[in-house]
């Protein structure tokens, strides 16, 4: 049954998230849309599921925020059991609610984050419910436009200030060609020492060229 | 106070007047009567030993086994009542694997034994049921080392460095306290353990029984499994040699 019902409200979204040297960094555009309506221009995409674990929501609003809300509650369990859960189990929960729920879900996750074992890794959950570790990922209708574009300038060992303007440049670039993606550039910058956010005003987005 | 005839030892849903439940008790004395077994806890691993008494010459060696695989890093040693022991290794395999598919981790020590703790403690909670007669020691092997635990009929369990259940628990106890747990290899404790169960087997009472030892450890590959036949035989030989010289200075 994936896809939207009538009236849902999507995020027709650019979401990016990748890893580097200290941890990893994650992005995402700020439209939610209606149909052609934007119902949020300013959204946050980027949802904290545990102190540095993070995950960027692409697919339907309603369905993407009530994973990121059971996921959030057994990391919560998790935790006061048996110390930090890293970010592999974290992915994993969010895999086994897509996949068991695939019939009824339209949701799309990127799992970003830093733990012990692992320093910081990515984890990309696409629509059927499968589990892939990766460098970097793209997701969102808007990351269609960038495969290119990232395949391209991904380096592997990029400090965390190439890794910003990656993750910018990407974003901007998704924007800029994807109707269903705009607004602000919101980042996240997920280490050892917890978590930093940048915020890029719609002003003051990266401008490539504009035909 | 005697228990007898007093209609407090019927049902686990009822306490004696001093507060006991005397079922669980005496799933306790079903445990004490069983072939000893012993786990010991080294700086690489975890050893698990079992004085297996063997109930019929008719019976093909190797049956009946009393340690099993819960896991690949995680093995059962029990004492007891035998289908109880297996009863609780069935449920022991089906929450390692639950934790398995949830989080997509191997299972650590101190969950599964907090699950294995958990199931056996709900059996001396309702009047429809028995408390098993059974008690497991739990060898595993997690990111922060060798660990073992042993659960009682009671569903109480403690983290152990060296444990011993059964009828030779109390001299085995005073043998595990003796060594030097902390800087041993699981290759020294085999054979210690190999001597403890011949130590403890009394041949008058019981006279066939097989040794069966397990470890998991980095010589395993933090793997559950038996231990490998040449290194078991060196143990179980030197085993009969200890209980021999033993036997000499007696005269």
């Amino acid at each position: 049954m994936s896809g939207l019902k009538p009236g849902e409200v999507n995020l027709g979204t650019s979401i990016m998230a990748v890893e580097f040297a200290h941890g990893v960094i994650i992005g995402a555009d700020s439209r939610t849309t209606t149909g052609s309506y934007i119902a949020n221009r300013v959204t946050d995409k980027l949802t904290e599921v545990h102190d540095t674990i993070y995950c960027c929501r692409s697919g339907s609003a309603a369905d993407t925020q009530a994973v990121a809300d059971i996921v959030h509650y057994y990391l919560q369990m998790y935790s006061v059991q048996n110390g930090k859960p890293t970010v592999p189990l974290a992915a994993s929960l969010f895999q086994e609610l897509c996949y068991q729920n695939k019939d009824g879900l339209s949701a799309g996750i990127i799992v970003g984050g830093w733990d012990k074992e692992n320093g910081g890794s990515v984890w990309n959950v696409p629509l059927g419910g499968s589990l892939h570790r990766q460098p970097f990922a793209i997701g969102g209708s808007g990351s269609t436009y960038i495969y290119g574009y990232c395949d391209a300038t991904y380096r592997d060992g990029m400090n965390q200030e190439e890794c910003i303007e990656f993750v910018k440049n990407s974003l901007a670039l998704a924007m800029s060609r994807d109707g269903s993606s705009g607004g602000v550039i919101r980042m996240a910058v997920i280490t050892e020492k917890g978590v930093e956010r940048i915020f890029v005003p719609g002003d003051k987005l990266p401008v490539h060229w504009q035909g | 106070m005697s228990s007898i005839g007093t209609g407090y030892d019927v049902s686990v849903s009822t306490y004696s007047p001093d507060g006991r439940v005397f079922q669980v008790e005496y799933a306790g004395k079903a445990v004490e009567n069983s072939g000893t077994a012993i786990g010991i806890r080294v700086k690489d691993g975890v050893v698990l030993a079992v004085e297996k008494l063997v109930q019929s010459k008719l019976l093909v060696p190797g049956a009946n086994r009393r340690i099993q695989n819960v896991d690949r890093h995680v093995g059962i040693a029990t004492a007891g009542l035998l289908a109880d022991g297996r009863h609780i290794v069935k449920r022991a395999r089906e929450e390692a694997q639950s934790w398995r598919d949830v989080y997509r981790l191997p299972i650590d020590g101190k969950n599964i034994a907090s699950r294995v703790g958990d199931y056996v403690a709900a059996y001396t909670l309702y009047s429809s049921v028995r408390p098993f007669g059974s008690s497991t020691i739990i060898a595993a092997m997690d990111t922060t080392g060798p660990k073992l635990y042993m659960v009682e009929p009671s569903g109480l369990y403690w983290g152990y460095h060296g444990t011993a259940i059964g009828k030779g628990r109390q001299v085995a106890k005073t043998e595990i306290e003796k060594l030097n747990l902390e800087e041993m290899t699981c290759r020294e404790a085999v054979k210690h353990a190999a001597r403890i169960i011949y130590n403890v087997h009394d041949d008058a009472k019981d006279k066939e029984f097989e040794l069966e030892l397990s470890w998991v450890c980095e010589e395993s590959k933090g793997l559950h499994q038996i231990v490998p036949k040449e290194i078991a035989d060196e143990a179980e030989t030197l085993a009969k040699a200890a209980l021999n010289d033993d036997d000499m200075d007696d005269d």
